[in-house]
């Protein structure tokens, strides 16, 4: 079983969706949210305030240094993710696939890089 | 026994087996490579009845060895335990399985495209990467680069080893034709310097052959092996004694290969039977009408090229289909189906707009869009051909 991250680009500098498109989109995700957990695929899932909220703690020389924002000032974040669990790359993109349909979003597909457990 | 000739057929399938047996591309290309290195000294006295066979049991073997000593400083437990499963590759069902799997696999659209091609030609084809670098004139790092980035990237996003399930069938199977039918098209109209790289279109004829015979009841696959063959078929007749294009209507037809040319109207005949049209079939069938007997029937190509447009509704086959309405039409009529296109920098449209311009007697205009078209080529050839036809234009109506 390998582990994937299911990132959903969010491009910030197009118009926020109206309450109304925001709560179909909600409900579309949750179905989806709602169908790995029945197969047995869902480890986690969550949605991202936007990044105005983001901070940056960063060491160096032994000290830390904060700065306002995130990484990288691009108008693509990371609007939230799922991870999941399943045997391959074909699983994972046909979720991928259904998450993208869902959200209205890309979605960027990462392997976990997993240490072998004991 | 020649090795070399052994290892060009050979390598690709033993390196599919092994994959399967070792669950990694790289292990397994290592130890097939290994098994080379053995054969060297062994079979100068007496080579084996099935070196393919031969090669594989021997790489299996040092393969076991080596991940028996390695297993102790790294966890390779799984590849040592897949290692022990009873498996017979001399068995023709399972290892022509294989070789199906590391199509699917290579052609993987998680892949760049790239990527695909170049795997293909190296671990279905057996091309050695300076081949490959050679063929698409790209320095070898670059093909090693990409190579290894494509090999590390099936390993650790977990690309299937597998034939993809019936639903994801079709999308998978169309990314293997395009890769084969580029391949192909790389061969037979490079993109730079000579026009023709052989190699590259017998490779792609031979990758087709196989997935013909390992799906024969794709009527797409079928459909390009078709396609290929009849392309093939008119090669030697395309380039004149000193290197210069030939165009198909002044073309020596006893040039061609009729083998090549009855065994694919035999394929397009079973596609026809089939009554499943997609748009390889369709080309295929375009390109018998074009081998059949002394002179093109051009009311039945527009036909095949009106159903391969609502198939395929692109601008290049808008433009192919254009010379098929100035076959029936006149070059009026082409001429306005081809306004329209927008193909920024490709060297045929305007070409094309040129021939028909010429043909209704509008010299200056003909002029300028071979001058476009001319700029616009990559390949020498292709453009010494275009400067030639401006050259014929007579220069006062």
């Amino acid at each position: 079983m390998k582990q994937y991250l299911l990132a959903v680009q969010d491009d910030e500098s197009a118009p926020p969706p109206s309450d109304e498109e925001m709560r179909a989109q909600l409900a579309r995700t949750g179905e989806v949210t709602a169908e790995m957990q029945a197969a047995g695929s869902w480890v986690f899932v969550g949605g991202l305030l936007p990044s105005h909220a983001t901070t940056v703690v960063r060491p160096g020389d032994g000290t830390i240094t904060m700065t306002d924002g995130p990484f990288a000032e691009t108008k693509e974040q990371l609007g939230g993710f799922w991870v999941i669990q399943c045997d391959d790359l074909d699983q994972a993109l046909s979720w991928a696939e259904k998450c993208a349909l869902a959200c209205g979003n890309p979605i960027e597909v990462r392997p976990f890089n997993i240490i072998p457990a004991e | 026994m020649d090795l070399d000739s052994v290892y060009r057929a050979e390598y690709g399938r033993c390196v599919a087996t092994l994959t399967r047996l070792l669950g990694d591309i790289g292990l397994a290309e290592e130890a097939v490579q290994d098994a080379f290195a053995v054969a060297i000294g062994k079979w100068a006295e007496a080579p084996p009845p099935n070196p393919g066979a031969w090669i594989v049991t021997t790489a299996r073997n040092r393969a076991i060895d080596q991940l028996r000593r390695e297993s102790t400083r790294e966890t390779r437990h799984e590849q040592a335990l897949l290692l022990h499963q009873p498996d017979e590759p001399e068995d023709v069902g399972p290892v022509r399985d294989d070789q199906l799997r590391m199509i699917f696999t290579c052609c993987h659209p998680a892949l760049s495209p790239l990527a695909r091609t170049a795997l293909t030609l190296r671990l279905l084809g057996g091309l050695e990467v300076a081949e490959i670098a050679r063929a698409y004139l790209v320095p070898e790092a670059t093909v090693f680069q990409r190579i290894v980035r494509a090999k590390k990237k099936i390993r650790d996003a977990g690309i299937p080893y597998r034939v993809p399930a019936a639903a994801e069938l079709p999308d998978r199977l169309t990314s293997v034709l395009t890769v084969l039918y580029l391949v192909f098209n790389e061969g037979y109209t490079s993109t730079s310097g000579e026009l023709l790289r052989p190699d590259l279109c017998l490779e792609a004829v031979r990758l087709a052959r196989a997935l013909a015979d390992l799906m024969p009841d794709e009527p797409e696959v079928i459909g390009l092996l078709a396609l290929l063959l009849l392309t093939e078929a008119r090669r030697p007749a395309r380039v004149g004694p000193s290197g210069e294009l030939v165009v198909l209507a002044e073309q020596d037809r006893s040039l061609w290969s009729q083998e090549l040319i009855a065994e694919g109207h035999e394929l397009v005949r079973r596609c026809l039977r089939r009554a499943q049209p997609g748009p390889y079939q369709l080309q295929a069938a375009i390109n018998a009408v074009h081998t059949d007997g002394p002179a093109t029937d051009w009311t039945q190509v527009l036909a095949l090229y009106d159903q391969l447009l609502h198939h395929t509704p692109t601008p290049i086959v808008a433009l192919n289909r254009a010379v098929a309405v100035a076959e029936v039409h006149g070059p009026a009529p082409a001429l306005a189906t081809i306004d329209e296109l927008d193909l920024p920098g490709y060297h045929l449209l305007p070409a094309t707009r040129a021939d028909l311009l010429a043909r209704l007697g509008r010299w200056a205009d003909a002029v300028a869009a071979y001058d476009q078209a001319i700029a616009l080529a990559t390949n020498d050839t292709e453009r010494t051909f275009l400067e030639a036809r401006r050259a014929r234009l007579a220069p006062d109506g």
